[in-house]
């Protein structure tokens, strides 16, 4: 329990800290960088390393290639359809389970 | 338009909204400890790449630049939605930056100090991102901000 909650703690601290990070800055399409920062890797790896090891650590960052492709796939459709008509929060949260059935995908046909 | 910083930025936001962020990212982060446990790695490393931070942040731009014209008279729906697709023109460019992360950390983590792996990665998405970011304004323009 002690674990799940300082996994908690350091993921929202380090997340929050990148979204800061964009909130400050401009253009607009610059601050967007910010939106894809490493940051749940940061928080995980650095956890998990310590916990399963290196090796362990390396097989995630391995699956996270996938789930980088799979975020670029769900920003790319985000971007256009918000630029077409639709808002940012239905797009942005419904698209969540494009990049959820992205990664599966790629999980069940590459990484399985 | 040059890159510009600001830190009052951040009196801007709400509380809520900070806490939202914060909830958001730490549920995460434990679910991606989680499903590594439950599936093993290659399965639980999917999360890594999860979009935690760009749902919150493209609302919220859209909002405030809603309120920023209600604040004059303006009832604009259009502005605050174009303001958020150009943050996820931002967001596609940074999850190449994402892909690099994670090759390097895949490729070099067996074999050289964790914290120098995770400080190289952390620069390359930087420099990769700000990079491609650079080149597509180069190639398309300065349109939008």
């Amino acid at each position: 329990m002690t674990q799940i909650l300082f996994r908690f703690l350091v993921g929202g601290a380090v997340v929050s800290f990148f979204a800061a990070l964009g909130d400050c800055l401009k253009p607009k399409s610059f601050a967007g960088l910010f939106g894809a920062a490493p940051s749940v890797a940061l928080a995980t790896l650095g956890l998990t390393i310590a916990e399963s090891g290196k090796q362990y650590a390396a097989l995630e960052a391995r699956s996270m290639i996938a789930g980088a492709a799979a975020f670029f796939v769900y920003a790319v459709v985000c971007c256009y359809l918000m630029a077409k008509k639709y808002h940012a929060k239905p797009v942005a949260l419904v698209s969540v389970l494009l990049w959820l059935a992205c990664v599966i995908g790629l999980w069940a046909v590459v990484l399985r | 338009m040059r890159i510009h910083f600001s830190v009052s930025e951040l009196g801007k936001i709400q509380w809520w909204e900070l806490g939202i962020r914060f909830f958001f990212g730490g549920a995460i982060t434990v679910l991606a400890g989680l499903l590594a446990k439950r599936f093993g790695p290659v399965f639980g490393g999917l999360f890594l790449a999860f979009p935690a931070i760009f749902p919150a942040t493209a609302t919220l731009i859209e909002r405030h630049e809603r309120e920023r014209k209600e604040k004059v008279g303006i009832l604009d729906d259009v502005r605050g939605r174009k303001a958020a697709a150009l943050d996820a023109r931002g967001t596609v460019l940074g999850t190449i930056g994402l892909v690099c992360f994670a090759i390097v950390v895949w490729k070099t983590l067996t074999r050289v100090n964790a914290g120098i792996v995770l400080a190289i990665a952390t620069s390359t998405w930087l420099i990769v991102a700000v990079g491609v970011w650079k080149a597509s304004r180069l190639r398309f323009g300065r349109e939008g901000r």
